[in-house]
């Protein structure tokens, strides 16, 4: 999949956990516990499905990636730990 | 915990609860796992459901109803409104202990039951077919087998696509919702409130369904085609605030709800689908409780009697059973959907002063519909299917 890098982020702080994002993602590539949600950066192909799903505006899309993140957006981290799972 | 059980389902909702209560009461061995660490909770649902659907399963309880209702009203996008008539009842639950007391059942029947408990993953035997799940339980990796498992995950499920089954959602089908619990705001007890118009939910609906003592759910879900434009709390902060500036909010949820068609396959590698996570929801309505419950006991009577007979071909036979007990149904509420979602607001209006119009005792939720489908002549036929049967 010819893919730059992942340009979907999480804002924690703000997400409910509800699983909406999950239910239209074609690629499988979200994590989804009770109280933790990441993306599987080597299965997401960008769709931005999931960020449009959400009904509380949690997931946005970046399009240079981490160059341009907002500091408050700290979700980076959870990627480890999805990959840790596969 | 064994290390091998006849079947394990995952998710312990309306739906997973009701698979492992009759798989276990039909002679299998049953273990039912659940992320969050309540069953029940958090509550991401409107609440209301049928007298009738409910009694198929449980005895009504005054312990998990939070209001009786006996009225709909349906509020066109002018602010005019219709109350249809209907016979029979139905509830506002309280699904916290609706969704405990259906685990319990569960239970009785010799159901094991573990919360905290994150399936990540199937493991599969040389064929590729579904011989256990891996999961996460209270943070330690484990590995469980069984012969069957029933993927009871919700709209979330993932269970599905690790054993094939295309289950994703597509986003026109998709509701993307959001829901407050208020307090302190004077509603009708015994009436649930739909709210229609572009305004407040573009081509979904908004819902204000009470719960007793001056409280309500009020929420609403709109395709993410929709949501795109504007997502689904902007609508509901901006509904609030105008109808209900002053309420004290107890919860506030998000949610999704798959308003399609049942997923082609529910069956494969010996993973079962029920409830939200195999589509099972009412498409027009996006009640999902009872249907998904209907869904959940046929396959834990399937799983039981395959396992029983030493046949695991014979799982299939849920799909067929499914399909003609409420699969058919969702695929004709579905062409309804399709037509109602694109009616402008105009249109909205011009059904509500004609739906008055009707005598009292015509005022039915069937009279109304076909009222509002009047110059669509092809779907006539799909409205006669669905209140005939
Ligand atoms: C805002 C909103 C309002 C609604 N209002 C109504 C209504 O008024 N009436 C109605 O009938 N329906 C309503 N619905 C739909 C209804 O809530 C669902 O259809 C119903 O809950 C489906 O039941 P289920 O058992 O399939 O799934 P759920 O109730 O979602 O249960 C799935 C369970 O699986 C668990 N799970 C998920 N993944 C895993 C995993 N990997 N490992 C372990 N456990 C997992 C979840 O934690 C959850 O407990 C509403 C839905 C929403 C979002
Ligand atoms: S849809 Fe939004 S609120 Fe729901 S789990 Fe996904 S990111 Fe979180
Ligand atoms: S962008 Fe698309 S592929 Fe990536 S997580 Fe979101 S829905 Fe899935």
């Amino acid at each position: 999949m010819a893919k730059p890098f992942l340009m979907i982020y999480v804002r924690p702080g703000k997400c409910d956990f509800c699983g909406c994002c999950v239910g239209v993602c074609p690629e499988d590539a979200i994590e989804l516990m009770e109280a933790k949600l990441s993306i599987i950066e080597d299965r997401c192909t960008n769709c931005r499905k999931c960020v449009w799903a959400c009904p509380w505006e949690v997931l946005e899309f970046h399009r240079e990636g981490i160059q341009d993140l907002p500091k408050d957006i700290v979700a980076v981290d959870d990627f480890q730990f999805a990959n840790s799972l596969k | 915990m064994k290390k091998q059980y006849d079947v394990i389902v995952v998710g312990a909702g309306p739906a997973g609860s009701t698979a492992a209560r009759y798989a276990a009461a039909n002679g299998a061995s049953v273990l039912m796992l659940e992320k969050d660490r309540d069953v029940g909770y958090p509550v991401r649902c409107g609440e209301a459901v049928s007298h009738e659907g409910v009694i198929q399963f449980i005895q009504p309880d005054p312990k998990w109803i939070a209001s009786t209702v006996t009225k709909f009203r349906l509020v066109a996008p002018n602010g005019s409104s219709v109350i249809p008539q209907l016979d029979g009842v139905g509830y506002v639950l309280e699904r916290r202990i609706f969704d405990y007391e259906l685990a319990k059942l569960a239970a009785n029947e010799g159901a094991e039951v573990i919360t905290k408990a994150y399936v990540y993953d199937l493991l599969k035997d040389s064929n590729g077919e579904a011989a256990g799940v891996k999961a996460l339980i209270k943070d330690v990796k484990v590995e469980i087998s069984c012969k069957v498992v029933i993927g009871a995950d919700g709209v979330e499920s993932r269970v599905g696509k690790w054993a094939g089954i295309d289950t994703t959602c597509h986003i026109r089908d998709m509701e993307s919702c959001a829901q407050m619990t208020i307090s302190g705001i004077d509603v009708d007890d015994e009436t649930l409130d739909f709210y229609f118009g572009d305004e407040v939910s573009p081509g979904g609906y908004l819902w204000v369904f009470p719960k007793g003592k001056h409280t309500a759910n009020v929420g609403l879900g709109l395709s993410v085609e929709e949501a795109k434009k504007k997502s689904a709390i902007k609508f509901l902060q901006e509904f609030i605030e105008k109808k209900f500036p002053n309420a004290a909010v107890l919860t506030h949820i998000a949610g999704g709800v798959p308003c399609a068609k049942t997923c082609d396959t529910l069956v494969k590698n010996r993973v079962m689908l029920v409830g939200d996570a195999g589509h099972q929801v009412n498409p027009v309505s996006g009640g999902g409780i009872i249907s998904g419950m209907i869904g959940g006991m046929i396959a834990g009577e399937v799983a039981a009697e395959a396992i029983q007979k030493n046949d695991l071909s014979l799982l299939v036979q849920y799909e067929k059973r499914w399909q003609k007990r409420l699969g058919w149904r969702h695929e004709v509420f579905y062409n309804i959907k399709e037509a109602i979602a694109g009616f402008s607001d105009d249109r909205l209006n011009s059904i509500c002063t004609s739906a008055l119009k009707l005598p009292e005792h015509k005022r039915t939720l069937g009279g109304i519909f076909r009222t509002a489908l009047w110059n669509q002549p092809s779907m006539l036929l799909d409205v006669a299917k669905v209140f005939v049967s």
